[in-house]
């Protein structure tokens, strides 16, 4: 049996879904933004709900994300996405409203507006991507930054004396009685992919029946940022960013 | 016995040479070419391509989506 045999429309098992345009993405090679766009599309067509669905992006590398998913889109200013998710889901309560956001953007500009809209428990969903660093500015010190990691702003590590503790900011969210479902995923091996789309599919579902809001956290890497390939990049995540911030559901009421 | 044979067809211009692929795939078929595209990345192709078995762990893997991925049953 040739190739050719085989490349046939029925024999197709696996590509990218329609949702995601053709327009070539700017993130840098390797970077986990492109896989997680991936997964929001590849729900939003399973679940059958594109046609009503409001995505919020985020000020990072993440700001263009409305160019690559044929979505309704708004953008927020910096750090007041869950804000906007909550005035628009308000507004349009029969709506998927989802935050697409960064650890910059999400833990540092944004941390008052990601409480405070936890708190009120509206029903939207916070898709939360934490790469430890502040990509698009040029690899800064993020709130989320490990002990000991170097970035552009740490050269010699971060200091926990001099710079305070990385900010989990997932588990201060799963104190708050608002939210219903709150995990941490990741999309380094196809395993993982297949989990973190299980992950969202079950936060976009809680939306739709209102049980108030759900935060899927994606420990990710920034191989540019961290100045690795992206295999070493995932390798290092396995064996730094894991043990800091360990997958797996941290609440979920839903059951 | 059914075998199951693969492949992968690569948008070459849109693969960015990250290398994902190569790692996630579990039977060592893909390798990078030499050959660039219009952006200069030197892009995922089949190489092995007896070896595939179609199980989709590049496609899954891809940032930029640009592994689409076949599967047939050989009796």
């Amino acid at each position: 049996m040739t190739i050719e045999d085989i490349i046939k429309p029925e024999n197709l098992v696996y590509k990218k879904p329609d949702l995601m345009n053709d327009r070539p993405m700017h993130y840098c090679p390797g970077c986990s933004h492109g896989v997680v766009h991936k997964l929001i599309g590849e729900v939003l067509e399973e679940m059958d709900v594109v046609e009503d669905t409001i995505g919020i992006t985020p000020v990072g590398c993440a700001v263009f994300a409305y160019n690559y998913l044929d979505i309704d889109w708004e953008e927020a200013a910096h750090g007041r996405a869950p804000a906007m998710a909550v005035a628009i889901k308000r507004l349009r309560p029969n709506k998927l409203v989802f935050t697409y956001q960064g650890d910059g953007d999400l833990a540092a500009i944004g941390t008052a507006e990601t409480i405070h809209a936890c708190n009120r428990g509206d029903s939207i969903t916070i898709i939360f991507v934490n790469n430890g660093i502040y990509g698009m500015t040029g690899g800064q010190m993020a709130p989320t930054t490990l002990e000991g990691m170097k970035t552009a702003t740490c050269p010699y590590g971060r200091n926990v004396k001099l710079n305070g503790y990385p900010l989990k900011i997932t588990n201060l969210l799963k104190e708050l009685d608002g939210t219903c479902y709150v995990t941490r995923q990741s999309v380094h091996t196809a395993a993982a992919v297949r989990k973190a789309k299980k992950a969202i599919r079950k936060a976009f579902e809680n939306n739709l029946n209102q049980k108030g809001v759900s935060v899927v956290e994606i420990v990710s890497t920034c191989n540019s940022g961290w100045k690795m390939t992206p295999d070493q990049s995932n390798k290092w995540m396995e064996e730094n960013m894991f043990p800091a911030y360990p997958l797996g559901d941290l609440k979920d009421t839903t059951i | 016995m059914a075998k199951i044979k693969g492949a992968i067809v690569v948008n070459e211009e849109r693969c960015k040479g990250c290398q994902l692929c190569v790692v996630a795939c579990p039977s060592k078929v893909i390798a990078m070419s030499k050959h660039v595209n219009s952006k200069g990345y030197n892009y995922a192709y089949m190489e092995n391509k007896d070896a595939c078995i179609g199980c989709a762990s590049c496609g899954i893997v891809c940032p930029d989506g640009c592994i689409s991925v076949y599967k047939v049953k050989v009796d």
